[in-house]
């Protein structure tokens, strides 16, 4: 007979359709059947949902926050990709 | 790293929670900041389990089918928020075992109020009104705080506090205006948890031995004492409403302060009650650990199951 431990599983809902899932937390389940069982009872009480996506936490990769420098600070010095960079006369309609 | 290094850090980490930037779990943190935040979130999650078998020694006996349904919504929210605050604890990389592990031995506390017993049904109108509103005015202030997992769990858990407080008034509000035994039952209750409803706010500021550090940490926005005297100025009006006496003959509005003042409190029967001396006490973590126990074989069974499964789909794709 097993004793291991049920495994970790991060849930995420969609609280609408139109909207997209939204992490909301995680649970423990034996299996995935299970991990959505559990979801519905856990993070749904209350119609906060109509679809529920589970995914077992080993297999999410998270970036570092050691790395965000390197990793988000070049995308601050790319004013170019704002609309706003651009001098337009305020003539021009539409754009 | 250095010494110097561990400080500069700190450094950063104290300005950024005093800019209001949320702590996300993959973050740098002082260790003793997880630390405490592994005690008051699992202390928390705990007092949620707990706080399940109080007033699960009532279901099967509420007195009608909207009492019942009503009392078991209730204590399927707490056992809800027990697993969001569990899970919110897990992302400072504690494990779930190791967290069950701290409550059954008797090493992690929970709140002392669940180690009195439930004696009467006028109880559940008690604990809604006086227990869950005294867990609320504690609670909405940590939807601020800075731990970002802790904060998203009690936005939940404050989201579904109200109907828990208002049902329970409700119950009170029903007995009162009933016949003269049923006011009595609800006067009993009300006589029973209100003193360890004040105390559950936690010692006096003098005694907190956590305060100044949780302050900075917004795990504390408003000290136990402030916290106590909001919950009597709200609580006392709603006692007056249903006719009902709060059991405290120095109570007193005190026109200069705007609030009321009240009596001692009997500190002594508090820490008695943490220390395990409490009613309940041993008898709350029996269930508790025999329910864990018995649900071994249930939890080896799924696990069991669900391995023999992915071995069939794996041999299946062979």
């Amino acid at each position: 007979m097993s004793t291991k431990n049920w495994p970790l599983w991060e849930v995420f809902v969609r609280s609408k359709n139109g909207l997209e899932h939204r992490h909301c937390g995680s649970l423990h389940a034996a299996d995935e059947e299970m991990a959505l069982e559990n979801a519905r009872d856990v993070y749904t009480r209350r119609s906060e949902g109509v679809s529920i996506w589970v995914v077992e936490s080993k297999h999410i990769t998270a970036s570092n926050p050691e790395h965000n420098g390197e990793l988000f600070e070049p995308a601050q010095d790319k004013v170019y990709r704002h609309p706003t960079f651009y001098d337009l006369p305020d003539e021009v309609k539409h754009m | 790293m250095s010494e110097e290094q561990v400080k500069n850090l700190e450094k950063q980490f104290e300005e950024r929670i005093a800019r209001d930037e949320k702590i996300e779990p993959k973050d740098w943190m002082p260790e003793k900041y997880r630390k405490t935040h592994i005690r008051q979130m699992s202390q928390h999650a705990h007092s949620e389990i707990v706080g399940m078998l109080p007033e699960g020694n009532w279901i099967t006996r509420a007195p009608s089918l909207r009492r019942k349904v009503a009392l078991l919504a209730k204590v399927q929210d707490e056992a809800g928020h027990g697993l969001y605050l569990y899970s919110a604890c897990e992302t400072l990389g504690v494990s779930r075992e190791e967290l069950y592990e701290q409550l059954h031995s008797g090493k992690a506390k929970y709140s002392s109020i669940f180690n009195y017993p439930t004696i009467t049904w006028a109880d559940m109108g008690a604990i809604g009104w006086l227990v869950d509103g005294a867990a609320i005015i504690n609670q909405v202030p940590l939807c601020n705080t800075s731990y970002g997992p802790y904060a998203r769990a009690m936005v939940r858990v404050c989201k579904e506090e109200s109907f828990h407080q208002r049902q329970g008034y409700e119950i009170m509000m029903k007995l009162a205006n009933g016949t003269p035994e049923q006011k009595e039952m609800a006067q009993d209750a009300l006589n029973r948890w209100w003193w360890p409803s004040l105390m559950m706010l936690g010692p006096t500021d003098a005694e907190s031995i956590h305060t100044e550090q949780s302050m900075k940490w917004k795990l504390k926005r408003k000290s136990n004492d402030d916290l106590r005297q909001q919950f009597i100025d709200q609580t006392v009006p709603q006692a007056d409403l249903i006719g009902l006496t709060i059991p405290d003959p120095d109570l007193k509005w005190n026109e200069e302060r705007g609030s009321y003042d009240f009596g001692e409190i009997d500190w002594d029967e508090f820490w008695q009650v943490v220390k395990g001396h409490g009613p309940m006490n041993k008898e709350r973590m029996k269930a508790r650990v025999d329910a864990w126990e018995e649900g071994q074989w249930v939890r080896d069974a799924a696990m069991a199951y669900a391995e023999k499964k992915q071995e069939r789909k794996e041999k299946q794709a062979i």
